[in-house]
Formats: structure tokens, sequence, C-alpha cells
């Protein structure tokens, strides 16, 4: 500040002496290259200090280096192991769909009342592939199909899917109506908001009808005033039997909670590496489990 | 002599464990490590079958494995665990079996709780979450008493649930909501809101699990927490509960830290979605 003021004065008092002006200017020039040399030495050393300070943080954590080498390696394992089961796995798809493992053959699908598909949203996007996954399950005689994904893209692609059903279904059904229905995929889209907002709303529902009556008291609320709530305001559906995820992870994504009691929940892997043979070994293990209920 | 030599290449062997899983543990530390695990303990009695015992031995030993878990839980810095004791589905079973298991719950909640027991040890607090007023008298009290006297530890939360199940917790949490909303009177009609019935939850004394692992290979949730596994992983081994240890636990964590990244994103995204 001190400096740049006694500048000033010398810049003013050039202007009246020549003299002055020409040894002010050089002035002027000394003082500039010394401020831009102080600044390149300041700038040096804070790079300096930059440097000491990730350098100790490295000797300091080598122990903690080496720990995270570790468990880089375990996950490189882990991975590996993944991806030599993937590698089983699709022959044994392969084999089960070219109709080589001959216990596959006969499929009790009459088990699987209600089947319910989780997507993921991203995957979901590519409704080419949903429609070949439902065009599998219609050929493997499943007639009840529920599609979720937590985001309801397939809300928006539902209309389109159902015609290509449709459309699928009628060069075959040439027979009649009746052959049409009996071939006809009857197909639920949900997504996160028929789940856990439901349940508020049908909470809405049943303070509403109860206040009609302002003296009487809060009833106890049993599991079957629930599922008559949700059915009143829209939400009664089946209960799948069968659940199959696909996605990057073996979890439900939000799937209407009340309905999940006990399903049976089967990771598929991602929707993109699907394969028909998974799909047969899937339905074929639930057909063969057999469920206690809790007794 | 042959006695005491043999007990100190015991405890020997016991501490090299000891150091190797806490090692363990050290490096699976560098990874994320999830807050809250539930486990559903499932195959006490085809384990006592298994072994010819019969089913009181089973359980014995099924929480004998509790406590194993809860200890490598504990070291590995898991904050809650859930455990699915006892459905109200199971009150169906044949009554000396439910009597079983009342009196076995019974006991070991007393001993639990005692000054030296192993809660005020690891600094335990314990909570239960169900319908406890399905429960008799003595199993009752004795729960209310466990979560009094734990109520100031603050190591780890160990949530006990039993005579529980999702669609009954749905239920009651809809007519608390109700039952709080009319209390306010019948002019300001307030209406339930989402965070509203979740407050009311029995399971809103913990965040929403990461892990869910149901043991003796079943592939369903047989109406546990299904309300707060949106976001978790379901991990299902096929050993018994009885039989489970540190590898199903460390297998579990390492699934888990695969996917993290995914599920963060997704529980964001959700709370997004929420507050529209």
């Amino acid at each position: 500040m001190d400096a740049q003021l006694n500048n000033a004065e010398l810049m003013l008092h050039s202007k009246h002496n020549p003299y002055l002006k020409r040894r002010s200017n050089k002035l002027d020039m000394d003082f500039v290259h010394l401020a831009t040399f102080l600044r390149r030495i300041e700038s040096k050393a804070l790079d300096l200090g930059d440097r000491m300070q990730k350098g100790y943080k490295r000797i300091w954590s080598s122990g903690d280096l080496g720990l995270y080498l570790l468990w880089l390696i375990m996950h490189l394992i882990v991975s590996i192991w993944y991806f030599a089961v993937d590698l089983v796995n699709s022959l044994e798809s392969y084999l089960i769909s070219s109709g080589f493992m001959k216990q596959y053959k006969d499929l009790d699908i009459s088990k699987v009342r209600y089947l319910a598909v989780v997507l993921d949203s991203e995957e979901a996007l590519d409704t080419m592939k949903v429609l070949e996954l439902l065009r599998w399950l219609t050929a493997m005689g499943l007639r009840n199909v529920c599609l979720y994904d937590p985001e309801g893209v397939l809300k928006r692609s539902k209309d389109a899917l159902s015609l290509w059903l449709r459309s699928e279904v009628m060069p075959n059904g040439a027979n009649g109506d009746a052959l049409v229905k009996q071939k006809y995929l009857s197909l639920e889209v949900i997504s996160f908001t028929d789940g856990k907002h439901a349940v508020a709303k049908a909470a809405n529902f049943l303070l509403k009808k109860h206040h009609l009556n302002a003296d009487a008291e809060v009833p106890e609320l049993t599991e079957s005033d629930m599922a008559d709530a949700l059915a009143e305001i829209g939400y009664a559906a089946p209960e799948p039997d069968l659940m199959l995820i696909y996605g990057p992870v073996r979890c439900h994504l939000g799937f209407p909670a009340w309905r999940l009691r006990y399903t049976e929940i089967v990771h598929m892997g991602p929707l993109k590496s699907m394969k028909y043979g998974a799909l047969i070994k899937a339905i074929r293990r639930y057909t063969m489990v057999r469920q206690n209920y809790g007794t | 002599m042959e006695k005491q030599s043999s007990s100190v290449v015991v405890r020997l062997l016991g501490s090299l464990v000891g150091y190797m899983r806490r090692f363990l543990f050290r490096f699976l530390s560098v990874g994320p490590i999830p807050r809250h695990m539930a486990f559903i303990l499932d195959g006490n009695r085809r384990y006592a079958r298994k072994w010819k015992m019969d089913d009181r031995m089973g359980y014995k030993v099924g929480f004998l494995a509790l406590m194993r878990l809860m200890r490598c839980c504990h070291e590995l810095g898991v904050k809650y665990i859930t455990v699915y004791v006892f459905s109200i589905e199971n009150f169906k079973r044949r009554p000396e079996e439910v009597q079983t298991v009342m009196e076995l719950m019974l006991e070991k909640i007393e001993g639990l709780i005692k000054e030296e027991g192993i809660l005020n040890q690891y600094g335990v607090r314990v909570e239960f979450a169900g319908n406890l007023k399905l429960l008799s008298e003595p199993v009752r009290i004795a729960a209310e008493k466990a979560m009094r006297v734990t109520a100031h530890n603050k190591s780890l939360v160990l949530v006990v649930a039993v005579a529980y199940t999702s669609t009954d917790e749905m239920a009651q949490a809809a007519q608390e909501c109700c039952r709080d909303k009319a209390d306010r009177g019948s002019q300001q009609q307030q209406l339930v809101e989402l965070a509203d019935v979740e407050r009311h939850m029995y399971m809103a004394v913990a965040p929403d699990p990461e892990i869910l692992l149901r043991t003796s290979g079943e592939k369903r949730l047989s109406n546990f927490l299904l309300w707060q596994t949106s976001n978790s992983v379901l991990y299902s081994p096929a050993a018994l509960w009885p039989e489970v240890g540190l590898r199903h636990l460390v297998w579990a964590v390492l699934n888990f830290q695969r996917v993290q990244p995914y599920l963060h994103k997704r529980r964001n995204h959700l709370y997004l979605s929420t507050q529209q």
C-alpha cells in the first residue's frame, strides 16, 4: 500500500519535471520487476509447501496404502469368482434352452399364478428387451405378470408393450376370441408411488372414514382393515408367488411392501444379459420349493 | 500341569484368531461398512434335526451363533443389528413349541441384562420391535426391563423383532397416525403424510438396513422388514442359522461394497422423489 502511494506520488511529480519523469519511469519498471520476482518466489514457496504436505501424508499413511492394496486385491478375487460363475451359468443356460437337459423339459407353470418382474429403471428404458422378456414369459405359459420399476419408466411404455403383445397374438388367434383371450398376457405395471405412498393414502382413507363419527375413538385397525382400505382406493392386487429381479443388485427397489409377504425373490442379473435358459431354471427351482408359512 | 498347558495353548490360539479377525476387519473397513444389518434366524429346528438334538438345544445353539455374530459386527463397526426372532405367524405352531421359545427368550433376556452380561460389556442397547401386547406377561415385562436397563449404552443397537410382521407393523403405524391426527381435533383435518407413517413404525428406532441376511438358503422375506428393505442387499446363504459365521458376514459385506455406489444413488433418487 505504501509502495503504491509512493509510486503514485512519483508519478504525480514526474508530470512537472522531465528529468524526474525519466527517472520515475525507470523506478516504476524496477518496482514492477521486483513485485513480479517476489510473487514468483511466493508461488514457488507455496508449491513446495504443498508437495511437502502430500509427501508427509503419503509417508504417514503408508500402512493404510498397504491395506488399500489388500482391499483392492480382495475385490479383484471376488470379481474373478463372479466372472467364473457367470461363465458356468451361461453354459448351463445354453444347455437348458437347447433342450440338452431333460429335467427342464416339463415345467409345471400352474404353480406360478402371479409373477412379478422388478427392473432397474435405467435398464427398463430398453423397451425391446422388456418386450422380448414378455414374449418368453408368454411362450412359457404365464398369464399374469406384474412389471415394476422404481421411477415409472415402464408406465410410459405400457401402452406400446400391450399393443405389441396384442399384435403378436392376433395372427395366431384367428380361431376366435376365446383363443385370443387365452393367449393374451394380463399385464400390470407399477412403480414406487404405488408402494409406500399408497399406504399413506390408505391411512388417510381410514382417518376420514373414522372421522365421520366425531365422538367415537379410532378402533383397533387390523391387517384386514388395511387390506380393505387399500382395495377401496384402488390398490387391490394379488401377491406375486415369484419375483424376478433384473438389475445389478438383489434388491426389490421398493416394490409394494404388503404384497411381498411370502414371495420367492430371485436375482437374474442385468436385463441386457438375460437368458431364456436362466429363466426356465429360476421358475423350475421355484416349483420345487416347499413353504412352511411360519408354522 | 497338562490341563494348564493346554488351556494356555487354547488361550494363545484364541488371541491369534482374534488378532487375525481384527486385521481382516481393518482391511475390510477400507471400503464402506453397512450401518445396519438385519438377520432372519432361520434353520434352528432343521439344525437340531440334522444333529439329532431336540428343538430346545437347536435354539440354544442358535442363540450362541447370534452372540458370536453380534461380537463380530461390533468389531467391524456396524451400528445397528436387527434379528427376526419370532413372527406373529409362529404363534400358530404347536403350543409346546411356542412355550419352549418363550421360556428360552425369558431366560436369555434375564441373562443378558445382568451387570456383567454381554450387553453392558459391549455397550449394546436393546430395543424390542413388534406387537409386544401379544407376548405373555413375564416376557413382556422382561423385554421392557431390558430396554430400560440398556438405554444408556451407545456402542451398538440390537433390535429384536419379536411378535413382529411387516403387515402388522404397517397397520399399527396407520392406526397410530389416525389416533395422532384425530387427537388434534376434528376442526383441523390434517392429512397423513408418508413421514408420519414412517415415524410410527416399530422399526423407527433404526435406519433402513443395508444388508438383510436370511439363512437356510430361503429366498423370501417372510413378512420381515418389507417396508425398510427398499434399498437393501438381500443375501441368502445356504447355511443354517447356528452354522452361520465370520465367512458369511465377510462375504455379505464384500458384496455390499461392490454395489454400494448404485444403492447410494438409488437412495438419493428415492429421497428426492418423496420430497416432491
